[in-house]
């Protein structure tokens, strides 16, 4: 019965395994590889260069990168769209996440369109260099520098309820009290990332 | 004895029929001791007289068992949607608000039709088939701490008041919603309904299905049974991820 597992289901599944591994892990990573601008620049364009000089890096960026986030944010808009907003009615913590889960997950795709624009496809067209000059060419527009500051907090709230709910969906916390102390968890994540990508912005800003 | 004296107003969402055009109507009733809701609109079937003091029709609404057993009184009231009959007019803040569940087309005034839930039950084999052509004697025996839980979901009484909660339950999605989701759980728990369990995991998977709960957790919120449905979700999810894993890769429950 093989085939009675419906595309729905599927999809679904898919969206959520892939919105953690490989995407959250790769958010993880790039926010802890932006945060060696802090020490200096020599020390990010290094760090930045290791990464970017990864075996088979163009193979890389579309099997971990490119088609995962396509699919989940192509979908999640879809996700967003068949909801109603009902938070006057039912004001509670789960359903305020639950809202700015689809908020943050359009921002953030909106965000990364723009940042993949600005940064990947400028280096694959223009030839730009990806490097510690490059982001702080960028973040020198106080606008630009805002922008990043949602684009960043909206990336690692969705990042971190997301796999709040993920623990959901899989069926690993079904007690109400493993739910709670995942909320927890989460939190520290979302603080966590938070900082490694605020201050790397701070950094290349100043 | 300024109590007997004492109305209560009431503004009710209306609608003639099936396709009207929902109005507002406010009616003032007399206050009698330990009022419920029902009692208030039976006062206006009695006499239906609005706040204008015009003659209109009485009110339409949906009851059964009176006591919150039969769920067919749900309405929205005071924007909390709830049985009628256990809203007890002293415990309301007045004016008194009632509205029908939108979730659910409308019949007539705050009567909607909720056949939706019966056809998810249907469709998610919520029941324990026990027919045979033969007598096929006593079933395997449950074990009292799984009775205990499972008695809890039993409560359910498909009032709609979760879906109507629900921020995944609209027109444009065709979430089932969490009530068959925490009957499947109930049904799987079952010593004879578990040998369904592939059967019902197939169809709480289909179109509609499982995989369109978003986690907003309103739902447990306003159980009026308090049935913890998000933990009935979270446990079908996993037993879904068992289920599809085996329909996979293949096991001896599976063809």
């Amino acid at each position: 019965m093989a085939d009675q597992i419906n595309r729905e289901y599927t999809l679904r599944r898919l969206h959520s395994l892939l919105g953690v591994i490989p995407i959250g892990l790769f958010l993880m990573q790039h926010l802890v590889i932006n945060h060696f601008s802090t020490y200096s620049e020599e020390a990010f364009n290094t760090a930045a260069g290791i990464v970017g000089n990864l075996p088979l890096v163009i193979v890389l960026e579309f099997a971990v990168i490119y088609i995962p986030i396509l699919f989940h944010g192509i979908y999640g808009v879809y996700i967003a769209f068949v909801t109603e907003m009902n938070l006057g009615r039912y004001g509670w913590f789960r359903n305020w996440m639950f809202m700015l889960q689809r908020i943050t997950g359009i921002i953030t795709l909106i965000f990364i369109g723009w940042h993949v624009w600005e940064t990947r496809l400028a280096n694959a067209i223009y030839g730009t260099e990806v490097n510690f000059d490059m982001m702080a060419n960028i973040l020198s527009s106080p606008f630009m520098f805002w922008f990043y500051v949602v684009g960043v907090l909206a990336a690692v709230f969705h990042f971190a309820n997301g796999l709040w709910s993920f623990f959901v969906t899989w069926g690993l916390t079904i007690t109400p009290k493993s739910q709670r102390i995942m909320t927890i968890i989460v939190f520290f994540i979302f603080v966590i990332f938070s900082y490694l990508g605020l201050a790397s912005l701070v950094a290349f800003a100043s | 004895m300024a109590e007997e004296n004492k109305s209560i107003r009431f503004i009710i969402t209306r609608q003639d029929d099936p396709d009207g055009k929902p109005y507002e109507e406010e009616f003032d009733i007399p206050y009698r001791e330990n009022m419920n809701v029902i009692s208030a609109l039976m006062e206006i079937r009695r006499n239906p007289v609005n706040a204008k003091g015009e003659k209109t029709t009485p009110v339409f609404w949906e009851m059964g068992c009176l006591e919150e057993v039969c769920g067919a009184c749900s309405m929205v009231i005071n924007g909390k949607p709830q049985q009628s009959c256990t809203a007890l007019v002293d415990k309301l803040e007045q004016p008194i608000k009632l509205e029908p569940m939108t979730t659910f087309p409308v019949v007539r005034d705050l009567a909607v039709d909720r056949s939706r839930m019966f056809d998810s039950l249907k469709k998610v084999k919520a029941w324990v088939p026990i027919d045979g052509t033969y007598d096929l004697g006593p079933g395997p025996r449950m074990a009292e701490s799984r009775r205990q839980w499972a008695y809890e979901l039993s409560k359910c009484m498909t009032c709609g008041v979760c879906l109507e909660a629900c921020p995944n339950v609209n027109d444009r999605n065709d979430f089932i919603g969490p009530a068959p989701l925490s009957q499947v759980r109930l049904f799987n728990a079952h010593p004879t309904g578990e040998m369904h369990k592939a059967e019902r995991m197939d169809a709480v998977l289909g179109e509609g299905g499982l995989q369109d709960c978003g986690n907003s957790q309103n739902c447990v919120k306003v159980c009026p049974k308090g049935i913890p449905l998000t933990t009935s979700i979270a446990a079908v999810n996993r037993e879904a991820t068992i289920h599809s894993f085996k329909s996979f890769f293949g096991s001896d429950q599976h063809a």
